[in-house]
């Protein structure tokens, strides 16, 4: 019988705590790259570093090409958005507040977008489009955001409505206000913060999406497909990187917002993770 | 006198046409209506195109002409001269899930177990990058990979693993997190060393979490047309499906390129189910 | 029912796909009850309860409120307030706010509104608090709010969902004083549902005693006490001992009935007795406290039978026993006050004593 004492439960272990670090690390190294060689005085994308130099991002703000295709997809990302929240939030609506028959299998279509890989959805709808005729072009890639970012602003709606206490809303009705008024005066406000999270989120979504994009373009560019034509030839890359640096920092910082206003919305406490 | 005119205002709301009286009767209708919009919106948008993909998969593409008799040449064609890389995109995405879930779990591990006040910060941490944009990592990863891997299927491995690593990360997390801590100790108190309390009670309890990570990782992965184009560098080894259908768009032959989407979509189909059954048989196992 | 009604609930059923939530309740409150639905979860009450506040919608039957129909009237323009479980006080408003809410659409003045308030929160005792929020207030003060909130408006009808289910002992106690007062000093009509049947006694007029979605019986509560009308009834509001018997004959105002190890009992008859036919098999109920444990023969003037002490239980005040007598199955619960202290007469398990009791304390009741 050894008398050596057994590790306690929740004794910290050391390997994998170094393993988390170092994985995170790993994560994030790619991303650290890009800025890195942003700033780089050199052309070929290798180590070791030459010299520092801004001029790589003052060439890459001097296209006009870059302006239309920022502006492009900054107007498809709020398209997107907007549209895709509006949709969720009713759907989050119904499914946390109704007993409907048929739910799940409604609420799993809804979802489906999420679970099929990207280019099944941009090969259907660019046949679709083509057999009804409609000309590719800045709103069909909206629309196809619009199918993807919906299961998302759901999830991140019904995660804030299923903990909303309904007797809330019941209450206010009891009191005398209409259905309308109560969404108003009740709901809205208490789910505030979420929306706008869902905003946030669907908006970065479209506007991080390539694939989509790629298949359903039409004569203009979002900024995803401007980078990738620049991807295509070296003597692009450090402008390109530029871009993505700040695409990069853009994107973290509104994700945290978002993230930190879901959590406000939900009062802090427990934290529900995830989509 | 107030009250007399807000009992009178109450009492005259109180008469109603029946049929409004009947739509607020029924919640399921209620329910439906504010459901509908979504709803149609995913019929159109999903179910509906979907189905004329598959239609479509059953025509064929004669040079200008498509020919829309049904016919099942498309998939012979497919099966027949597409199944090296339909296969080669199957290991690839199972191995990329595998990995992706084989490093992954750790990190899930520690954040459920080991981190007390900073859960919150790490599940951030591990969330962002899934936030950002996919073209801008995968291109990042090349340009750190070493030379002697560029352009190989390993590398696309090694960037698949990279991209999806939230994915794995956040369901194990969920489900190890949903542990009652207290069956550890009961299973300390039985005698159990941490070895074997991992492999006896963890372990099979986290199982439904990494299952629904392998196949959240495994679906999209087969699809992917961003990290092989990107990492393979064009080199025809390094091909999944997603760069035979574009090419197949290219060359204007969309029947052909349904067919391709459909044949593996079934495939992962099979795959997903058998090896869920694996799994679960592996699990049965460990008692 | 008759125009003194204020409340109709006419063949009322709720049902959700082949259950029945709440099956054919038919019965009338007056003007100015303290009304309760009594019944273990899943009885119905809330469900009916939810009707009336126009919540739920009866699959049959019809609601009037005052004489108007409300069946399929929605819940804002019901002339009802409710004060819910769990209280629902607006997290985003603060008390002055959340007690003035229904009054908005009215318009009034703001000093006319301040009035309002003011008086409103003085009569739950929570002058001061207007500036307060949800997350600042114990459970006890939210549901003063909560009550605030809904008789602000004058509702004809307050309903409440378990108001009280929240609260430590203590509080709920003394709430359940206030809230009988707080309605004595308004003289609107309560409708309170509870699953407790010592708050419903205390607390009301009349009890509905639900269960299985059906009303099984409306009575004071010194009627449902004293004469339940069917098993359910009587085993739902205190204890009882139930004796099976069979019907040997009726008379003037008892049924002689022949009980299972007691012999021949005359129990007065209820005021439904249809189902007391001689030959039929019933039930005879007795309340423990109306039986005695002596030594000996029993009280004068009262029957009695031999039987022995199984368990006992001294609870201060009071004692139980549990006495176990030929020709009965189970043990025959009794309960005794403590005698003054010239009274040495203490039973111990195994003793020998006789059972006494008075026929017209037995209570006759359907076997079903």
């Amino acid at each position: 019988m050894s008398a050596k004492p057994l590790k306690k439960v929740g004794e910290k272990s050391w390997g994998i705590t170094i393993f988390a670090f170092l994985y995170l690390a790993f994560l994030y190294a790619p991303m650290v790259v890009l800025p890195i060689f942003s700033f780089a005085d050199q052309k070929v994308i290798d180590f070791p570093i030459k010299g520092f130099t801004t001029h790589w991002y003052e060439e890459m703000f001097a296209k006009p090409e870059m302006h239309k295709a920022l502006w492009n997809s900054i107007q498809v990302g709020l398209i997107a958005s907007i549209t895709a929240t509006l949709f969720g939030l009713l759907a989050a609506k119904a499914i946390t507040r109704y007993a409907i028959p048929g739910k799940s299998f409604a609420t799993g279509l809804i979802s489906l977008p999420l679970f099929i890989p990207e280019i099944l959805l941009g090969l259907a709808l660019l046949i679709i489009l083509n057999v009804v005729g409609v000309t590719l072009s800045l709103l069909t890639i909206a629309g196809g955001h619009v199918l993807l970012c919906t299961p998302f602003a759901m999830a991140v709606l019904v995660a804030r409505l299923d903990g909303f206490d309904k007797s809330l809303e019941e209450a206010s009705l009891d009191l005398g206000e209409s259905g309308w008024m109560t969404f108003w005066r009740v709901t809205f406000p208490l789910i505030m913060p979420a929306v706008v999270s869902s905003l946030l989120l669907t908006f970065i979504v479209s506007f991080d999406e390539f694939l989509l994009a790629f298949f359903l373009q039409g004569t203009e560019q979002t900024l995803p497909l401007y980078i990738w034509s620049g991807l295509r030839f070296p003597s692009n890359f450090p402008p390109t990187l530029a871009l993505g640096s700040i695409i990069l920092v853009v994107s973290i910082v509104l994700v945290v917002l978002a993230e930190w206003l879901r959590q406000a919305g939900t009062g802090g406490g427990k934290m529900k993770v995830g989509v | 006198m107030r009250l007399a005119a807000e009992t009178a205002v109450k009492q005259k709301a109180a008469k109603q046409p029946s049929w409004s009286a009947a739509f607020t009767r029924s919640e399921a209708l209620r329910g439906w209506t504010l459901l509908s919009p979504t709803t149609i919106l995913m019929i159109i948008g999903l179910a509906a195109p979907l189905g004329i993909m598959l239609l479509y998969s059953f025509w064929k593409q004669e040079g200008l002409n498509l020919n829309t008799d049904l016919t099942l040449a498309n998939y012979d064609e497919v099966t027949f001269k597409y199944y090296p890389v339909l296969l080669r995109s199957l290991w690839i995405a199972a191995l990329a899930a595998f990995c992706t879930v084989l490093l992954g779990y750790p990190v899930a591990y520690y954040v459920a177990f080991h981190a007390k006040n900073s859960k919150f910060i790490w599940l951030i941490l591990l969330t962002i990058p899934f936030w950002t944009s996919y073209l801008l990592r995968v291109f990042a990863l090349r340009v750190i990979m070493p030379s002697e891997l560029q352009a190989t299927p390993a590398a696309v491995v090694i960037a698949l693993t990279h991209a999806w690593a939230a994915f794995a990360i956040l369901p194990i997390y969920v489900s190890l997190e949903k542990i009652d801590r207290t069956l550890l100790e009961a299973a300390a108190d039985l005698g159990d060393g941490p070895i074997r309390r991992f492999w006896r009670i963890t372990f099979p309890l986290s199982l439904p979490g990494v299952i629904s990570a392998m196949t959240l990782i495994f679906v999209p992965t087969i699809g992917d047309y961003v990290t092989p184009s990107l990492i393979g560098g064009g080199k025809p080894s390094t091909f999944m499906i997603a760069n035979i259908i574009q090419g197949q768009i290219k060359s204007n032959d969309w029947p052909l390129a349904a067919t391709t989407a459909i044949v593996s979509m079934i495939m992962v189909a099979f795959a997903v189910y058998f090896f869920v059954a694996a799994l679960r048989a592996g699990a049965r196992s460990l008692k | 029912m008759d125009s003194g009604d204020y409340i109709r609930i006419e063949h009322v059923t709720k049902r959700f796909g082949s259950f029945h939530a709440v099956d054919d309740a038919h019965f009338s409150i007056k003007p100015g009850e303290f009304f309760s639905l009594l019944g273990p979860s899943g009885c119905g009450k809330t469900t009916l309860l939810r009707m009336i506040a126009g919540f739920e919608f009866p699959t049959e039957g019809e609601i009037y409120i005052d004489g108007q129909p409300v069946t399929g009237v929605p819940a804002n323009k019901r002339p009802t307030n409710m004060v819910f479980q769990s209280y629902a006080i607006f997290p985003h408003l603060n008390v002055y706010d959340n007690v003035a809410y229904g009054l908005r659409k009215l318009r009034l003045p703001r000093v006319e509104l301040d009035r309002r308030v003011k008086e409103a929160l003085g009569m739950i005792r929570m002058d001061g608090f207007e500036d307060r929020r949800a997350d600042q207030m114990s459970g006890g003060q939210r549901q003063r709010v909560a009550l605030a909130r809904a008789l602000i408006n004058r509702p004809k009808v307050l309903l409440l969902d378990e108001p009280l289910g929240a609260l430590d002992k203590k509080l709920r106690e003394q709430m359940q004083f206030e809230l009988r007062q707080l309605q004595k000093t308004v003289g609107i009509t309560f409708i309170f549902v509870t699953h407790d049947q010592e708050e419903a006694l205390s607390l009301s007029d009349r009890i509905a005693v639900m269960q299985k979605g059906k009303v099984l019986q409306i009575a004071s509560p010194r009627e449902l006490y004293e004469s339940p009308n069917c098993r359910d009834v009587a085993d739902f509001i205190g204890t009882m001992n139930f004796m099976p018997g069979i019907v040997r004959a009726i008379e003037a105002k008892v049924a002689v009935v022949d009980v299972e190890g007691l012999g021949i009992i005359n129990s007065p008859l209820p005021e439904d007795y249809s189902f007391a036919t001689p030959g039929a098999a019933v039930l005879i109920g007795a309340r423990p406290e109306k039986l005695d444990v002596v030594r000996g023969a029993p009280h004068p003037g009262e029957k009695g039978v031999a039987g022995m002490i199984g368990a006992c239980a001294y609870l201060g005040d009071r004692n139980h026993f549990q006495v176990t007598i030929a020709g009965r199955e189970g043990p025959l619960q009794v309960a005794t006050e403590q005698g003054d202290r010239s009274t040495l007469a203490s039973f111990m398990p195994g003793e020998n004593v006789t059972v006494s009791w008075g026929d017209n304390s037995m209570v006759l009741l359907p076997k079903d």
